[in-house]
């Protein structure tokens, strides 16, 4: 039996030379001591396979229709065996891959990398980093709720600030005038050939650099990139030091692949798929769009950028992310690539990673959106403040002064609290902001009348910091 | 033909020969790989870009009879967009708020907000439309009242016919700057 085998492969490898092809690959030597933070490139290549593979599962059931999209996602959540779960390895499998994509983006810049001789791989990294965010914005669309027919809109609305040719590429996003038959179709071939077919080319192009130039020796302090020598250096040291990359190497890579496979299995067991929300009915407008968690971020951004600078931010702020990564490589070209010689490098690592989480962070809380769900004040805070007070309780709720404004914990946070404010504001001052409004405040004056607004006063000022203690 | 080139003056006739032979099938080549990919590529980018070139289509859509509205309420209502395609499920359904203004008078406020697009909600009490997504506020007349829109609440045209209040049903309002 063994013999056979052992004949029935050396017949395959006759004819086609795969030994001959694979075999260098294994063997080639890597440099000693690219260890853990090696494995980040192959770890976000298993999130790819990852959703390769689910992704295709999910092709089996879904139907890329505006009509049916939505009925058939139903069908693969509720009712397909595993389906859910596909789903939820899909959404998590993403999760990972951006996630990773990021770290190993991080990790290259750190070690600087991308110095002589592997522009090319920074530059085809780049490529797969905006191909990965394209995935992950496609992907949350094809989810096709409410949500996804509204982050269409907001993805066409963005497109439209782009100078002279806005209203066309904002077309481009809806294939047409509206949110139609032809948008799902379109966001549907993206995700599905156009992005994953280019995914895969620039891969293939990405892992053949790390043969041609061997992957980047761990750095070390005074040992600068001089691109004259480098590669004869890079040579001799892997002859006199270098470890076969199968399995010396590689061992780390199968592990780690194995763990972010089994985190994603076990995120999904416990979490699950993220939940359909409405029917894709553009007529329901009682829903809270919200991007997948890896864009809250840039979410965050567009709630808090200032109105004049809106325009230039959406257009050339990504254009200039994306010139400042594919300069990297040109702008530093030789020298250190240790990261503690290279301070500036670590701290615009910081800058990004704290700018990121930060706004990432306010982006899940919203501070900035209207609290529409805020309850009326219950009565054991409102207090015991008379009639007219008690009115302009109830008209803090009613006019919607709560759902921006907060009192002990009740309403939405885009104003400033009031739980104290009768403590800071005359009642003349009151009655100025109510009327005449405020930065992000609207102007009250048209629509309360004379006694509401008296009534309002009265119930503010009953909102005193000594109220707590007495 | 080799026979009269063998000499001093030209040593290498053939090999000069063989480089143009070279040089035109090269030539043909590339003319005839850029051929098949005109071949393709035209009809296959127009196919992508026709739908820009298309003129934007409007439709009228009765939305409920004059009576069903009283003066000086705002109400959503909702109609088929312009350009359903017969698979276009309930993602053709599109709305707008419809105000009486008087007796006569209607106004027609698109849903999406001239900030990012958002549907923005009518809160009849606060008499302000505010938006979930970025807190953008607007008065009644669709002003911007507060918050990051850029200008105020896209209006349809409205009309009556036979006692139907008619919106003019209209592509998705795309705010350019």
């Amino acid at each position: 039996m063994r013999k056979l085998l052992i004949r029935l492969w050396e017949w395959f490898d006759d004819r086609t030379g795969v030994g001959a092809l694979i075999g260098p690959m294994l063997a080639h030597r890597v440099p000693p001591g690219s260890t853990w933070p090696y494995v980040l490139g192959s770890a976000t290549l298993i999130a790819f396979i990852v959703q390769v593979v689910t992704g295709i599962s999910l092709a089996l059931a879904y139907v890329p229709s505006t009509h049916d999209a939505y009925a058939s996602l139903r069908y693969i959540n509720d009712t397909a065996v595993l389906g859910h779960f596909v789903r939820a390895l899909h959404y998590f499998g993403a999760s990972a891959m951006v996630l990773l994509i990021g770290l190993h983006t991080i990790r290259t810049y750190l070690f600087a990398s991308y110095k002589y001789p592997r522009e090319v791989s920074w530059l085809s990294g780049v490529v797969l980093l905006f191909m990965t965010i394209g995935m992950g914005f496609t992907g949350q669309l094809l989810r096709w709720d409410d949500n996804g027919v509204w982050s269409v809109i907001v993805g066409a609305e963005q497109a439209g600030r782009v100078p002279f040719i806005g209203k066309w590429v904002a077309h481009f996003v809806l294939a047409g005038d509206t949110v139609g038959g032809a948008t799902l179709s379109r966001f549907f071939a993206f995700h599905v050939f156009f992005i994953p077919a280019v995914i895969f080319g620039v891969v293939g192009l990405h892992l053949w650099l790390v043969l041609r130039n061997g992957i980047s020796e761990p750095p070390r302090s005074g040992r600068p990139v001089d691109p004259k020598h480098y590669r004869d250096w890079y040579h001799k040291m892997l002859d006199r030091v270098g470890v076969p990359f199968w399995p010396d190497a590689m061992w780390r890579d199968i592990l780690f692949g194995l763990i972010v496979i089994l985190a994603i299995g076990v995120l999904a067991v416990v979490y699950g798929a993220p939940e359909l929300l409405q029917p894709p009915d553009p007529s329901i407008i009682y829903t809270n769009p919200r991007p997948d968690w890896y864009l809250l971020w840039y979410f965050a951004v567009l709630a808090l950028l200032p109105p004049y600078m809106e325009r230039y931010v959406m257009v050339f702020g990504p254009l200039l992310i994306a010139v400042i990564l594919f300069s990297v490589p040109f702008t530093h070209r030789g020298g250190e690539r240790v990261p503690t010689r290279r301070p500036w490098a670590l701290f615009w690592v910081l800058c990004a990673v704290l700018m990121i989480s930060t706004l990432w962070n306010l982006g899940v809380r919203a501070p900035w959106s209207p609290n529409f769900d805020a309850p009326a004040l219950p009565a054991e805070v409102v207090g015991n403040i008379g009639t007219v007070g008690l009115r302009g309780a109830q008209l803090f709720h009613d006019k919607g002064c709560e759902f921006c404004h907060r009192i002990d914990g009740y309403g939405g946070q885009r104003g400033p609290d009031l739980s104290t404010v009768g403590s800071r504001l005359t009642d003349n001052e009151l009655a100025i902001r109510i009327m005449n409004g405020g930065y992000n405040m609207p102007a009250f004056a048209g629509t309360l009348t004379h006694d509401d607004t008296q009534a309002l006063v009265t119930f503010l000022r009953t909102r005193t910091s000594d109220r707590f203690t007495r | 033909m080799s026979q009269s080139t063998e000499g001093t003056e030209n040593p290498t006739p053939e090999s000069k020969e063989t480089l143009s032979r070279k040089k035109f099938f090269e030539l043909i080549s590339f003319g005839m790989g850029g051929a098949a990919g005109i071949l393709l590529g035209v009809p296959v980018v127009s196919f992508m870009v026709a739908p820009l070139l298309e003129k934007p289509v409007v439709k009228w859509r009765a939305v409920g009879a004059v009576d069903s509205f009283s003066v000086g309420t705002t109400t959503l209502v909702k109609f088929e967009d312009s350009t359903a395609l017969p698979w276009s499920g309930v993602s053709a359904h599109t709305a707008a708020w419809l105000r009486r203004v008087s007796t006569t008078e209607f106004t027609a406020f698109s849903v999406n907000c001239t900030h990012l697009g958002c549907p923005v909600r009518w809160l009849a009490a606060a008499d302000l439309f505010m938006c979930p997504c970025h807190g953008g506020v607007y008065y009644a007349n669709g002003d911007v009242a507060a918050g990051p829109p850029p200008r105020p609440l896209p209006q349809y045209d409205v009309r009556v016919r036979n006692n139907q209040v008619e919106i003019a049903a209209s592509p998705v309002p795309i705010s350019t700057d």
